[in-house]
């Protein structure tokens, strides 16, 4: 029986309008709403469409997450959502290396056999957490995975290769970082999803002390969007020039 | 006092929110242009469990509780008042009274598949000369010993094709006026049962409405709900949970032509600056939040009272006509920030302004909420 553990990190809303505090050193999270990071999600939703396809082979859906008590609606929403359990590593966040070290602290305490981690956070894109984790625990890893099957024992996955795909398998136990096309959308949880979120285990690690690697130095903004002009679709010519003399594209 | 959600009541509302955004918004014109119902969404709705929220889990519904309903209410109802009222009848009208007043066989046979969102229900009370004064009711149940004979029509039922369990109020005992009322839970497909055509209504066009048409309908005695003569207090009942679904439908379809002005007015030039930098339209737009912001505390005011068991129809009446009465409102200031753009359907908010309108009008209008709710100030 496959036991499956979804990495899932709390991000900032896509829509939170982004702010910095400590002279632009650190995010101001003021009035943030936080979800569940959307590759996460997408990667949880997967897991839990494997289990409900074969629940003879896979033994359970596990969330882990490294953060703060603040951050448990975000993994009560995973349970709602269809995980079975969770684990949360009383820690804060502070780069990626202190959270892949972190998760890896539950993989050694815990025997799962395929391990999701989403392509990227949405907030500070760093896209190296799963592959951290694969090399502190010395698994093997596989990046670009867009879908992941049972095929009787065997796990098969589908890796996005230039101009085409892949289907590879890999032996037990495994990170696979996955990214568009895991699952078409994120699972909206049920009223019985969210009931059951209630009875369902949340348990508490304390973290272990880690290095941080990263200092941030600075944050800045995009400049903002300049405003949208529309062209009749008749003058073609007036797009040209505008691309060509006011946009410099063309 | 507390006016913090639970977590709960967040993921409920996120997950309305979600659904709306994901499933109803698509086609959304469409579907009222041709007044198409949307079957596969209302399935997927039932899916989540939204079509029996408020049920005990021991019925096979949700176990949420009234202030969770609001949320999910409003929500649903920024984008489809359709779809919202499909919801609000099965839960607060034809679920809330059979698990209030139903016999456990009752609920097992009729409650369980309705909570489970297997099945619809219809609610049906209002007739072609019995709106308002419910107590007028010329849609008989002779009392044939063994069963019901069910004869007459009942007009504006909401859900009338798509549901297969109908909850009929009809008059057994003229001679005992309201008290002779009683409530049958009616299948749909028993012979005698006929439908009109589709109604083709100002707004809310893609909900299901229709006249139905009692041709000597054999019920049995098993499916009357309550003793003999319950039927107007059920009616009175289940109308004042109605009100609160109803009441947050007119503030979801407030919010969601507001949010459509705040954004359109951030987007929208004028005379060299946004339109929300001039305060004729800021100031609008002031007005409108205070409204909607009063509207969702009367809605969660009553559905809070409801949760802890207290009597809630007066705090529900208010809800509604005030909801009700700022949606019109809202919506019309909602087309005119709009300017041009807002008379037409691609910008939402016309077909807002329509759906505002219906809950001035059903489950009770604003003049009947004003006799519900001035009876109540008068009391001695």
């Amino acid at each position: 029986m496959i036991k499956i553990l979804v990495c899932i990190s709390n991000v900032p809303d896509t829509t939170t309008k982004i702010k910095f505090t400590n002279n632009n050193k650190t995010l101001d999270n003021t009035g943030t709403q936080w979800i569940i990071n959307p590759w996460d999600e997408l990667a949880l939703t997967r897991a839990i469409e494997m289990k409900e396809a074969a629940p003879g082979a896979v033994q359970s859906v596990t969330v882990a997450h490294v953060g703060l008590a603040d951050s448990e609606p975000t993994i009560r929403k995973a349970l709602a959502m269809g995980a079975d359990d969770a684990i949360r590593v009383n820690a804060t966040a502070n780069d990626s290396y202190s959270v892949a070290v972190q998760l890896s602290e539950v993989v050694k305490n815990n025997s799962f056999d395929i391990i999701l981690c989403g392509i990227e956070s949405s907030d500070y894109n760093n896209s190296t957490v799963g592959g951290m984790l694969s090399e502190i625990l010395g698994i093997p890893s596989v990046s670009s995975v867009s879908n992941v099957t049972l095929e009787g024992d065997q796990v098969k996955l589908k890796r996005e290769i230039d101009g085409g795909f892949e289907t590879i398998s890999v032996s037990n136990p495994f990170v696979a970082i996955v990214q568009k096309g895991i699952a078409k959308e994120p699972r909206i949880p049920s009223m019985r999803g969210i009931m059951s979120a209630r009875t369902k285990t949340l348990q508490v690690l304390e973290g272990i002390q880690t290095e941080e690697l990263v200092e941030y130095v600075d944050f800045v903004l995009p400049s903002a969007k300049s405003s949208c002009k529309k062209i009749d679709p008749e003058n073609v010519k007036e797009l040209i020039n505008l691309l060509h003399n006011e946009a410099k594209v063309i | 006092m507390d006016f913090n959600f639970t977590e709960e009541q967040l993921m409920i509302q996120s997950a309305a929110r979600d659904f709306a955004q994901r499933e109803l918004l698509e086609g959304i014109i469409e579907r009222d242009d041709n007044c198409i119902f949307p079957a596969e969404q209302i399935k997927k709705l039932s899916e989540l469990g939204f079509l029996g929220m408020m049920v005990d889990p021991k019925y096979d519904g949700g176990g949420m509780d009234a202030v969770s309903y609001v949320l999910a209410m409003e929500e649903i109802s920024k984008i489809d008042s359709a779809a919202a009222v499909v919801m609000s009848v099965n839960n607060s009208l034809v679920c809330w009274g059979l698990e209030t007043y139903g016999t456990e066989a009752q609920k097992e046979k009729f409650l369980k598949p309705l909570a489970r969102g297997e099945k619809l229900g219809a609610y049906l009370l209002s007739e072609p000369e019995a709106g308002s004064d419910a107590t007028s009711q010329r849609t008989t149940a002779e009392d044939k010993g063994d069963y019901y004979l069910l004869n007459g029509t009942k007009n504006w039922i909401t859900n009338a094709n798509c549901a297969s369990t109908y909850l009929v109020i009809a008059q057994t005992n003229p001679e005992k006026k309201h008290k002779g009322i009683n409530v049958l839970i009616v299948d749909k497909n028993s012979p005698g049962v006929s439908l009109g055509p589709h109604e083709n209504k100002m707004g809310m066009r893609s909900s299901d409405t229709h006249s139905v048409m009692f041709t000597d309908v054999k019920v049995p005695k098993e499916n009357r709900i309550g003793e003999d003569g319950f039927g107007f207090t059920f009616a009175m009942k289940t109308l004042e949970g109605g009100r609160i679904g109803i009441a947050s439908q007119a503030l979801g379809i407030a919010s969601g032509a507001f949010e459509r002005a705040v954004k359109y007015s951030k987007e929208r030039k004028a005379f060299g600056t946004e339109i929300s930098n001039h305060e004729v339209i800021a100031f609008k737009l002031a007005d409108m939040a205070v409204k909607i912001e009063n509207a969702r505390n009367l809605c969660l005011k009553a559905a809070w009272l409801k949760d802890q068991y207290q009597p809630y129809g007066t705090a529900s009446a208010m809800a509604k006509k005030y909801a009700a009465d700022i949606a019109m409102e809202v919506t019309t200031e909602a087309v005119q920030i709009h300017g041009g753009y807002g008379y037409v359907k691609e910008y939402h908010v016309e077909r807002l302004m329509r759906e505002a309108k219906l809950t001035q009008i059903y489950e009770g209008t604003s003049e009947i909420q004003n006799i519900i709710i001035s009876r109540a100030v008068l009391k001695d």
